[in-house]
């Protein structure tokens, strides 16, 4: 509507000018910052100091970020679980079909510009995919002993249903991931991440032994309760991406 | 100004992809377009969190079990910030595409201005 | 190292540019993802390997897959493969309108 006034103009040119005030400001704010990498940098003061130097006899984790983000800050890590689930609701209460007008439109919707079940992508995805799976599963596994973790893990475990999806058809993943499924997989990972960490918590505010145990590190059944919670930030990040992914594609689970 | 621009490259590229993607979230007049400029935005401050933890001549943060000297590894900390902002960037990217995608089947238009308009037009018609 | 950090920082910040100047939307789409494998590239040059994994399974994987999701649902894709054959019908035509007034 306003598209070729002088108000468009003058609006374009506002925004260029503060655009460039504001990297300027910025850019001044960069100029007093200490030189990138110094050792004696403020923000590598005695927090990091005691995460590399007692993390891994603490909790048994190798690997520095992963012994942060699910032993000593494991708060952060249910909270943004919760963003994704609440996303996910989001997500769910903005897109859905309603049975009536299911039928017809939304396979209308679907098979425009798609061969139904083409060969090259099963066939290929044949040897795909579960390459796909294992390569997440190790990643997920392994969180405590080298980079990777929950998240990434569960991203690319949530990218191989994906696949899966696209190449066989909803009709043959319905057969292990329906909503039912869906449904108990993401609340009993959340409600695991509650209790467990619930009970360090408690065990640790009232000094009692707890009876989780670090075992010898470089192993991987070590690392007391980390590798659990990976499991379960793996299966609720994979889940939620999969059902936001149907939301988009067919408005709903079919059963 | 001190030469320390030319010592931290990092963050003065992320002050620059910052200033591209607030540009872009202010002109450009698609709401898709608008979309991908609020995910360049957050990836340029996850650039900048990303730099504040480098040590010079220092590895990642995977130590050996024992005796561990901590000056010979990378800051964890801002690493884990910026994991749990990638993740929610991602769910803030899902919902506002659900919302536009509800708006265009509403309006049939992914211009910001149509939209306002015709919402006008319509509270108009429905107060008279 | 420090001259292939900025090599790679020079090709972000002309990625960033070019996404803002594409007039279509599918372009724009491609090539945010390569600007989100820039940047995981560039996080493992900074010495964090938990984010480069995550940003190019997340950045690259599912961000990239709900936009074309949503913009093969708003119906843009079959609107772009429209507008670009009627280009090719144009400048065939064309074409052989010039052949025909050279002859």
């Amino acid at each position: 509507m306003y598209k070729g006034t002088r108000i468009q103009t003058l609006y374009n040119l506002l925004s260029i000018v503060f655009t460039i005030l504001l990297i300027g400001i910025l850019l001044y704010t960069v100029s007093e910052l200490p030189v990138m990498g110094d050792a004696l940098h403020p923000a590598n003061n005695e927090v990091a100091a005691h995460y590399l130097v007692h993390g891994a006899r603490e909790t048994g984790a190798l690997n520095a970020v992963t012994a942060m983000i699910l032993d000593y800050r494991a708060f952060d890590t249910l909270g943004e679980l919760c963003v994704l689930f609440v996303s996910a609701c989001s997500v769910y209460i903005l897109l859905r079909v309603d049975a009536g007008r299911k039928e017809e439109e939304v396979e209308a919707l679907d098979r425009r510009y798609e061969p139904w079940n083409d060969a090259i992508l099963s066939k290929a995805f044949l040897f795909l995919v579960p390459a796909v799976f294992l390569f997440g599963i190790y990643i997920t596994l392994t969180g405590h002993l080298s980079p990777g973790g929950g998240f990434s893990g569960g991203a690319i475990i949530g990218a191989g249903l994906l696949l899966y999806l696209n190449a066989f058809g909803l009709e043959k993943t319905e057969r292990f991931m329906n909503r039912i499924r869906y449904r108990r997989l993401n609340c009993g990972a959340l409600g695991f991440y509650f209790l467990a960490k619930g009970y360090s918590f408690f065990v640790g505010a009232n000094d009692i032994k707890s009876v989780i145990s670090v075992s010898d590190q470089g192993n991987i059944l070590s690392a007391g309760l980390i590798m659990p919670l990976n499991v379960c930030v793996a299966i609720v990040v994979s889940t939620t991406v999969y059902a936001v992914y149907l939301m988009f594609r067919k408005g709903g689970f079919n059963i | 100004m001190n030469n320390y621009i030319v010592t931290n490259l990092p963050e003065v590229a992320a002050i620059i992809l910052f200033g591209i993607g607030f540009s872009n979230l202010l002109l450009a007049r698609n709401l898709i377009k608008k979309i991908i400029g609020l995910n360049i935005m957050d990836t340029a401050i996850y650039l900048f969190l990303a730099a504040k933890g480098y040590v010079d001549n220092a590895v990642a943060p995977i130590v050996p079990p024992g005796a561990v000297d901590p000056d010979l590894y990378v800051n964890p900390v801002p690493s884990g910030l910026v994991l749990t902002g990638i993740v929610v960037s991602v769910s803030v990217t899902a919902v506002l595409l659900a919302l536009t995608v509800r708006l265009y089947e509403e309006f049939n238009t992914l211009d910001i201005d149509e939209i306002v308009h015709q919402l006008r037009v319509k509270d108009k018609e429905a107060i008279r | 190292m420090q001259g292939l950090i900025a090599i790679l920082l020079a090709l972000l910040v002309l990625a960033a540019l070019a996404v803002s100047a594409s007039r279509k939307l599918l372009p724009a789409v491609i090539i945010f993802m390569s600007y989100s494998l820039v940047m995981s590239m560039v996080w493992m040059l900074l010495q964090a390997p938990d984010l480069a994994i995550t940003e190019a399974a997340v950045g690259a994987g599912i961000t990239s897959v709900l936009l074309f999701i949503a913009l093969k649902r708003i119906g843009e894709l079959e609107r772009d493969l429209e507008e670009s054959e009627e280009e090719i019908h144009l400048s065939s035509a064309r074409g052989k309108q010039e052949d025909q007034s050279d002859v």
